[in-house]
Order: C-alpha cells, then structure tokens, then sequence
C-alpha cells in the first residue's frame, strides 16, 4: 500500500515541480477531479455500460464457443488430429487484423465489437480446454470404461473435472483479453464505450479527463482480473488440487 | 593433532509463530585432519540442522564453530558440500563438466586448470566421458557422483556430506561407498559423513558420532577399530564390524527412548564398546 | 505414423478450408467479400511490389526495437524486484494496476507526448511489453530452487556469478513465457498504433485501403497480417525450443520413467 501511495505522490509532485510537462501529465490531484467530474457525467456511466455490455456477452460467446468445440475436438483424438494445424495457424493472427473488416461490415455496431471480442477471447478458452482434457487420467477413463459408462457420464464425471482448472484458467485469461479488445474496438473504430470516451478526450484536447478515463479503464481491468481469481477459487474450491494448495 | 574443525557447546533453536523448536541443545565435539567421521542418530535429531551450521549455511543461536581455528560465520571458502537430493543439487541447464567447474571460477582459478581439475575429478569418480551431458540425462547414483566430484575438484580441506546416498539404491550405495573411501584415502580430505544408516556409518567411519533424539546431544563417540583396508564382503561380515553396528543400534535405540546422556567431550573420544 | 500420413493430417483441413473459401467465393458478387481469387491477385500486386520494404518491414523492426527495449527493461526491472522481498510487496499493487490498463488506451496518451511517429509507436509497444516481461521475471527469480541457492552459497558463488548462473538460467522458463506474451501483445500494439493515427506502417496501409474501399487489397492487407502472426509465431517457436531445450529435457526426464 505504501508503494501505491509513493507512487500516486510522484505523479502529483512530477508535474508541478516541473519534470515532467503539465500539459502531458497533469498531476494526480487534477486527474482526481476529472474523475470525480466524469463520474457525475450520465454519458460516463452509458459508456461504461457499453463497454461492460461487449465485454461481458463477447465472453459469454467464447467461453460457450470455446468449451463446448474444446470438449469436443478434445475427445476425438482423430478430430483433434486434423484440427491441430488449423488451431496453431489461426491462434497467433492477432484480432486486430479483423478490424477494417469489422468496421466494413457492421460500422460502430456493437456486433463489430463483438467480432473482435470473440474471435481474441475464444482462443483462450479453447487451447486451455485442450489442454484440460488431454491431462484426463488415463486410469480414471478406463475405470470408467470398465463401469460401462455412457460418453456423456464419463465426460460429467471424468473430463469435465479434470478440465475444469484449466477451463477456469481460460476463463480468466479470456475475460482480460475481452476487456482488451472491448476497449481497443471502441478506441480505433468508434464504438460506443469507454475507449470512444478517450479518443474523444484526447482529440478535444481534455488531457486530466483522458487520463482519469484511463484510470477507469485500469481499475476496470484490475476488478474484472480480481474478480475472475475469486470466481475461480469459489468454484474450484471443491477441486482437489485447490484443496491441497490451500492447505499446505 | 590439528584440530580441523571444532564445535564448541553449538546450540540451534528454531523460532516458529508461537512455539520455538530446540532442535540442537549442546553439541560438542572436533574433528582431526584427514579423519573420516560419520555422524547417526535417530530420525529428527537434527543430523542436518548440524551440517547446515558447519556449512555456514545455517547461523546457529549458541556456541561457535571453527574451521581450522578460524570462526565459520558464512560458508567457509575451503569447505565443500554434497547434499542428499543430488536431483536439485544440480544446474540442470548446465553440463556436468559445466557444473563440475562452476565452484572453480569463484575461486578464480585460470581455465586451463579448472578444466584439469574437473577432468580429474570426473575420472576420478569414474564418469570421465559424461563431461558433455546434462545432469538429468543421468541416473540418480552418477548425478550423485557428479555432485561429489564436483566438492573434490573444489580442494577444499573439509568435505561434509549430508546423508548423499539415502535416495539411491542399496547397489549404487556400496559402489559410492567405496568410491568415498577411496578418495579420501587418495586426497586425504577431512570428511564429515552424516547418515541415518548404521552400517553405512560403521563401514566408512574412523570414528561414529552417536547424536541422541530431540533436543540433540553428542550421546557417543565410538571408535571404530576395523582394519583401514575395507570391502563390501569381507568387512561387513568381520565379527567386530558386527558387534560395532550391534552396538551402535543399541545406542540409537536408547536414544530413541530418550534415556541418552551426553557423553564427556574427549575429543579423541574412545568409548570402548562393551560386548 | 508415416511422414506422408502426418503431412496429410497437417494440411487436410486448412487445405479443404481454403479450398471451401475459393469456391464459395468464386462467383461471389457480394463488394465486401470477394472471390479468393480476387484477394490473392491483389495480394501478389499490392505487396510483393515494393510494398514490403517500405510499409512492412519498418513496422516489424519498431516491433522487434520495442520488444527489445521492454525485454532489457523488464528483466533488469524484474530481477531488481523479484530479489527482493520488501521491493516485491511495495511494489506489487502498482505494477498490477499498471498492467491492468488495457494497453490500446495509452495510444492516445502516447501520442498526446510524442506525436505520431516512430517514437510513439516504439513506445506503444514497450508501454504494453514490458508488463508480462516483468511480471513473469519477478515470479521467476521468487521461485528459486532453495537447494541451488545453498549449493552457490556453499560454493561461495556470488554477484554477478550468481546472476549469471542461478537466478537468470533458473528464471528463464518464466522469462520466456512472459515473452511469449509479449510478442502477442506486441503485434496488437503495433497494428493498433498505426491505425489509431500514423502516417506509414502495415496497420495504416490496411485502414487506409479500408477507407478508400479497396476491398481485395484490404483483405490481401488482413491475410499478411495473419500470416505474419504466424511467422513471428513459429519464429519464437524455434528460439524458445533451442533456448529452454534444457528445460524441456529436464521435464521429460521428470515426467517419464527416472
């Protein structure tokens, strides 16, 4: 804590004593009334709405997307055979290249967004389910094999908990990747959202409300981090290996 | 005789949250140059918090020890270590030869020389042609040998050895047995051997430190007066080697029930073992 | 498997992708989605010209310039931190807010200093690098083996030694991740500082074909960029086998059969 408050101190005293030039870094104390002027501004809270509203369906759709063809791709081993090559060449086009072609088919819509959103997102969902069920124990299956299991129950009571960790571990590197994209499609294509905020901010020339907006999207970014660690802790509470941790 | 190394009245305590652990209560006793001594005890009585401290490694909280009369506050530049898990002991992104010289650069030896001195080592410990692999490219008994050769090609004066061949197999730990009295005879470097196995400690052993249980201390010097030519077969089956491990059992048993008493610090401690 | 069937696995899909691509745009009359045939005349004229040279290549040397910056500085940073336990917990609520900033919202910050040149694009990258770097460097050099530590301090190994031999090689598997990461990070920054505002560039070139509805030269634009992803990608793949070779080795020797 007396780091954050060292720091926050620096960036007040920097400008002011003139090393670093008020007009490309107001002090904090401006920073802090811009953001307390922003928040009493409705437009604010609609463009944070609008940014949370891509975020959140973007990764309701990757998440889905990326466990349900993971699970799948998964199981066949002859599926996951032939898709290997197609995943590791799609994998690394970086979402950004997407963007004229979001922009050329749906403008500023929120689906532009999403297409950014989704495409980033799915990814991570997906290689980490990957990895999930090939770590399923190979005792563990043919125990389940030699209890006559349907599919679907050794997927219930074998794949899915071994995957679940690592689904988890998607899931969180998914929701920062959304917020990520969810930001820069409102920044660079105009979409409703908290990055059109900056953009605007920036052109019009408001430095203190562009960064308090910065600090915003921050602090976003620091909640949605700690609040998919406390998602993943609740729900693999009940996983062994979370249980073993927490007691050693 | 120089006195190599002494441990004066050292004393450990280990404070935890709430409640402190004496794991050594007063350990007193000096190694001559060029002895092999072998330290046992029953499981928990601290044989490594002792090493740790003679290392330099771990500060005790009473009472000194002296390398060849200077205070050991650090580890001592002319003191070597081999610890038991050799696995982790190891740069594994580094060659055995790599590792071997490793401690040679600190010392600020020229290359030619390190080089002389980790070939020999190797071929010494009987792996001068596995300079170029990884450590775990090898088994656990030649990791092991690595980390020793390693310690001889150092020089040092002193050699502590922290129960090196608990995690291998019994046939590797005669051969690394043997390799260990070998080159002790050959350099004639002070040895200090700890091991929870009796007969490994009677087998090596000049002279055997008996450490009672919790909280520790020096129960028993024994003597051990076997031929100084050993072997596996001959040794081991010797009547005396019998009733020396017979008798150090019987200690540790003792000690195990608690019913230990520090024994009087004579340094050349002979307690001559009854029947 | 026979090298022959493992190729024939490798290419199946994303051959028969492209070849379902071809075709269902062959006669495609829609002006956002033209024929594939379309696309990759325009990538051989559009690119292949001088192209390269001129707008691609100075983009992928800022890229590699500010990931070579933000590697120096996040491990030099990380091993500083991570050394020290006090260090590590004053700092670690800032950096992690710092990190938590979705990088493309500095863009405009960068450019309120620097303008839009190369200054600010370098910095862009850097600013979004260095975090994964860092952080994963402080995880890294926390994670010491305790018994390598012992071993250098038995040895007297000390300094610089130390630095060179215990906590940089042991951190590395960490440091390699972080840039793995960062060269993910990299590429988006890099594309998105030159279609924010720039004036050259491969992120620039594309926005502008977009803008000027040049429709096959802009998906030409898209598929270089992806195929650029993939060769930075495989690029890394290579350095990382033959970096951390000792690592992989040691994992498999862990793993299978001691």
């Amino acid at each position: 804590m007396a780091g954050l408050a060292g720091f926050l101190v620096l960036l007040e005293i920097a400008p002011r004593v003139g090393l670093v030039p008020e007009r490309y870094l107001p002090p904090t104390s401006r920073i802090a009334a811009a953001l307390a002027d922003e928040l009493g501004e409705p437009s604010f809270w609609v463009a944070l709405g609008d940014t949370l509203e891509g975020w959140a369906i973007g990764l309701a759709l990757a998440v889905a997307g990326g466990v349900g063809l993971g699970l799948l791709i998964g199981s066949v081993p002859a599926l996951r055979a032939a898709t290997a090559s197609t995943i590791e060449f799609l994998r690394p086009i970086p979402s950004v290249a997407l963007i004229p072609l979001a922009v050329l088919l749906f403008g500023t819509d929120l689906r532009s967004k999403l297409l950014l959103v989704v495409y980033a997102s799915f990814w991570q969902v997906l290689v980490q389910v990957l990895h999930g069920v090939q770590d399923v124990d190979p005792v563990a299956m043919d125990t389940a094999h030699s209890y006559r299991l349907g599919r679907f129950a050794r997927v219930r009571h074998v794949v899915w908990p071994t995957t679940l960790p690592y689904a988890m571990t998607g899931f969180r590197l998914a929701a920062a990747v959304a917020l990520v994209l969810a930001i820069t499609a409102e920044l660079i294509i105009g979409s409703p959202g908290l990055g059109k905020e900056i953009a605007v901010a920036q052109t019009s020339g408001a430095v203190p409300a562009m960064y308090a907006l910065v600090v915003v999207a921050g602090l976003l970014g620091v909640v949605v981090n700690l609040g998919a660690r406390a998602l993943e802790r609740r729900v693999l509470a009940w996983h062994p290996s979370t249980r073993r941790e927490v007691a050693a | 005789m120089s006195k190599t190394l002494e441990v004066r009245g050292l004393r450990k305590v280990y404070q935890g949250p709430g409640r402190s652990v004496e794991a050594l209560r007063e350990l007193t006793f000096s190694v001559a140059a060029s002895e092999l001594v072998c330290v046992v005890g029953p499981s928990g009585c601290g044989k490594t918090t002792l090493l740790r401290c003679a290392a330099g490694l771990l500060e005790p909280t009473a009472g000194e020890i002296l390398l060849e009369g200077a205070l050991v506050a650090g580890p001592p530049p002319d003191m070597a270590v081999v610890f038991q898990e050799y696995g982790r002991s190891l740069f594994p992104w580094m060659t055995v030869r790599a590792n071997v010289e490793l401690p040679l650069r600190s010392k600020g030896l020229a290359g030619d020389h390190r080089r002389r001195l980790a070939t020999d080592a190797l071929a010494a410990v009987g792996l001068g042609d596995v300079g170029g692999a990884y450590p775990w490219q090898l088994s656990g008994g030649m990791q092991q040998r690595v980390a020793i050769a390693r310690a001889v090609a150092y020089e040092p004066h002193v050699l502590l050895m922290d129960e090196p061949f608990a995690a291998v197999d019994a046939q590797t730990r005669a051969e690394l047995e043997d390799l260990v009295r070998s080159l002790w005879r050959r350099t004639g470097v002070t040895i200090v051997f700890v091991t929870h196995d009796i007969d490994e400690a009677v087998y090596l052993g000049q002279r055997v430190l008996v450490l009672s249980s919790s909280p520790t201390v020096v129960q028993e010097v024994l003597a051990v007066d076997l031929p100084g030519e050993r072997d596996q077969l001959t040794t081991r089956s010797d009547p005396r080697f019998t009733q020396l491990r017979s008798h150090v059992y019987a200690q540790i048993q003792q000690a195990k029930r608690g019913g230990g008493q520090p024994a009087p610090p004579s340094p050349e401690g002979a307690a001559a073992p009854g029947s | 498997m026979t090298a022959a069937r493992r190729v024939l696995v490798a290419t199946g899909l994303p051959l028969a992708l492209l070849g379902l691509w071809w075709l269902a745009s062959a006669d495609s009359q829609s002006f956002y989605l033209p024929p594939l045939r379309d696309i990759l005349a325009a990538f051989a004229d559009t690119w292949l010209g001088g192209r390269l040279a001129d707008d691609v290549l100075p983009s992928v040397i800022r890229l590699l310039a500010g990931l070579a910056v933000a590697g120096v500085a996040g491990v030099g940073l990380g091993v500083l931190i991570g050394s020290s336990r006090r260090l590590r917990a004053t700092c670690e609520p800032v950096l992690e807010f710092l990190r938590a900033i979705p990088p493309p919202v500095l863009v405009p910050i960068f450019i309120l200093v620097a303008g839009i040149g190369t200054t600010m694009k370098v910095l862009v990258i850097v600013s979004g690098c260095l975090w994964p770097i860092l952080l994963n460097t402080v995880e890294g050099v926390r994670a010491r083996d305790e018994l390598l530590e012992d071993t250098c301090r038995a040895y007297g190994i000390r300094g610089l030694a130390r630095l060179r031999h215990l906590v940089l090689p042991s951190a590395s598997p960490q440091i390699v991740t972080g840039m793995r990461q960062a060269l993910a990070i990299g590429i988006i920054l890099m594309v998105i500082s030159e279609m924010f505002a720039a004036s050259s560039g491969l992120g620039f070139t594309i926005i502008q074909f977009q803008r000027g509805f040049a429709i096959p030269e802009m998906w030409s634009g898209i598929l270089l960029l992806g195929l650029l992803g993939v060769a930075l990608s495989l690029a890394f793949r290579v350095f990382e086998r033959r970096a951390l070779s000792w690592y992989h080795g040691l994992r498999r020797a862990q793993r299978g059969p001691s």
